[in-house]
């Protein structure tokens, strides 16, 4: 038996260069350009239309009431995330949990919270204060000890984020569950023969893993989010973005630039939080992967075991993804 | 005998539903002694290592480990099912290495290592990592310390799992198959440290079927089949000479 000489792992006399011509793609290139064309003509025309009222979107881009608005739609966003992410956690941990007593009730929150339209459940949100009017503590049917009055359904904005919050909830518990049931069981096992306890088995070792699952449809959420808040208009709440631009194109009949305006704003922020998802998804990759590692030195390329040889690190399967929001 | 010895299963019956895996084993290891268990799939051997250290209950009989009743407490006539603190009370002493390695993938070789020594024993970081590479030196990665899994072989990884096994200072160690997922030339490196760890004295039960390790470390061997233990003895002697007809008709196709 005899070797090429050139096939030796040292040999430096290379093989004939490849240089060929690469695969054309002329379809490619003329859909570009019509593309292109037919923007640059919606474009060039939309700038002629009166309708559009270029000029009252420059006046009220940068309109006081617009960016307090716009604010308000930021903090609406942040605040019935939080809420929706630690009630969507627990939802999650409940459903997740021998006991069937938590397991029902966390069914029963889903079916009811991804069974209506978020729509509907932010109009009863709304009159909730005018079906409870007072809260009491004591025994039913009897003299209450202590009643005080519904003033956390009186108040419109904290009304909204509970409303947007109980809804996203529901989502997220489903997000937090694939993320949970993707880590391997071998890890939870691996932990408690470590005789870690089961909250530092989940705080150390579960739930930084399903953070790699959970963070990307979560950013989507928010993003989603932020678009949902427009929707406290069934409240009624009008102080968010889309509430206060269509207030003032209702007294100045511009309805068109102040929707160019909100949606400006709109796209502005789901930007900013498109970049940081894109910074929080590369840190909690960290460890998965050898493309994933910048941080660490490895000079040595390393021994390549046979892909079954690895399993703790193959990415575990997503679990079943929640559908369109309701 | 005087002293207790390390693990002393009595009767042990364990169940999955009707399935019985485990059908009234009985054994004892001493201070200090290799356990080999050799058996066809199926036949439990990964379920009694779980019940050693508790990861399952056993429906009978009953399990010690240092004389101490595994998961229960004796109250009289009655049996009280430990609280979880006191069952990983019970695990602290208990080393266990899995088939598929079961590192942490987001944490460093030493991160894995140092982790259960601060977070159970409460040992500052900065001990607990000296003592990391010092273990890490001992399985013979001392190079390796800020690797990800991802980036060991499956041998490394191995002996990153049996370091961080020792980084609780357990008095048993528990081998489920450490070897099976590897590729062959990588089983020896793994196999080297284990018989190191044996040397130094280390109390161990490893489940296997690399006979040549049985032989040459073991101080007993078992063969089990169907939840039973259908033969134990001296390693040697029961590799060359196995009594029983099912130990015969395994033992020919594994060696
Ligand atoms: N969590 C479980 N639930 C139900 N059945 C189980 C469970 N774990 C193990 N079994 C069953 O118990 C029996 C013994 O399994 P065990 O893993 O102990 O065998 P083993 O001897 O380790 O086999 P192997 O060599 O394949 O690892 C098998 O029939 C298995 O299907
Ligand atoms: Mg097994």
């Amino acid at each position: 038996m005899s070797i090429p000489k050139s096939a030796g792992p040292n040999n430096t006399a290379q093989g004939e260069a490849i240089k060929a011509i690469p695969l054309r793609h002329p379809w490619r290139n003329v859909i570009a350009v019509v593309l292109v064309l037919l923007l640059a003509l919606f474009v060039v025309d939309a700038a002629q239309r009166p309708d559009y009222g270029w000029p009252e979107v420059g006046k009220y881009i940068f309109d006081k009431r617009i960016s307090q608005a716009a604010w308000v739609t930021l903090s609406l966003t942040v605040y019935s995330m939080i809420g929706a992410i630690t009630l969507g956690l627990l939802i999650a941990i409940m459903r997740l949990s021998p006991n069937p007593v938590l397991n029902g009730v966390a069914w029963l929150y889903l079916w009811i919270f991804r069974g209506t339209p978020v729509y509907v459940q932010l109009v009863f949100w709304g009159i909730v204060a005018l079906i409870y009017p007072v809260f009491t503590i004591g025994i039913p049917f009897m003299d209450p000890w202590i009643t005080f009055d519904n003033t956390i359904f009186t108040n419109l904005f904290v009304t909204a984020i509970i409303g947007l919050a109980l809804n996203e909830a529901a989502y997220m518990s489903e997000i937090v569950r694939a993320g949970l049931l993707s880590v391997d069981e071998g890890q939870e096992e691996a932990a408690t023969a470590l005789a870690m306890s089961w909250t530092q088995t989940m705080r150390f070792v579960v739930v930084p893993q399903a953070m790699k699952i959970i963070i990307p449809p979560t950013g989507n959420e928010v993003i989603s989010m932020l678009k949902t808040t427009s929707l406290v208009a069934a409240i009624p709440l009008s102080i968010d973005l889309y509430g206060v631009s269509r207030g003032i194109s209702a007294v100045t009949f511009t309805p068109v630039p102040l929707l160019i305006v909100a949606s400006l704003w709109y796209l502005l922020f789901t930007s900013v939080l498109m970049v940081g998802q894109y910074f929080i998804e590369k840190r909690f990759s960290r460890g998965s992967g050898r493309r994933a590692e910048s941080s660490t030195p490895d000079p040595t390329p390393p021994e390549i075991p046979s892909p079954g040889a690895l399993p703790g690190t193959v990415p575990a399967p997503l679990g079943n993804e929640p559908g369109g929001k309701g | 005998m005087t002293e207790e010895p390390m693990v002393r299963a009595d009767r042990v019956s364990k169940s999955f539903g009707s399935n019985m895996v485990l059908r009234s084993i009985s054994l004892e290891v001493q201070r200090g002694e290799v356990l080999c268990m050799v058996g066809p799939s199926g036949s439990g051997k990964s379920t009694f290592l779980r019940c050693i250290n508790h990861l399952e209950k056993i429906d009978a009989g009953r399990l010690f480990v240092e004389g101490e009743l595994v998961g229960y407490r004796q109250k009289g006539e009655k049996l009280l099912e430990l609280k979880p603190k006191e069952a990983s009370l019970q695990r602290r002493d208990i080393g266990m290495v899995f088939q598929r390695f079961n590192l942490f993938p987001h944490m460093t070789a030493l991160e894995n290592i140092s982790q259960a020594p601060m977070r159970v024993k409460g040992l500052p970081k900065a001990k607990a990592v000296a003592r990391a590479m010092e273990l890490m030196e001992r399985v013979g990665l001392g190079d390796k310390a800020d690797h990800y899994p991802a980036h060991l072989s499956g041998g490394q990884q191995q002996r990153v799992a049996i370091a961080r096994a020792l980084a609780m200072d357990p008095k048993l160690m528990l081998f489920d198959e450490p070897t099976s997922a590897l590729d062959p030339e990588l089983v020896g490196e793994v196999l080297d440290v284990m018989k190191g760890l044996a040397r130094s004295g280390m109390t161990m039960i490893v489940v296997t079927h690399e006979m040549g390790f049985a032989r040459e470390v073991a101080d007993s061997l078992v063969f089990m089949d169907g939840g039973v233990i259908v033969e134990s003895g001296d390693p040697r002697e029961m590799l060359a000479n196995p009594k029983e007809a099912r130990t015969q008709s395994f033992l020919s196709k594994v060696l």
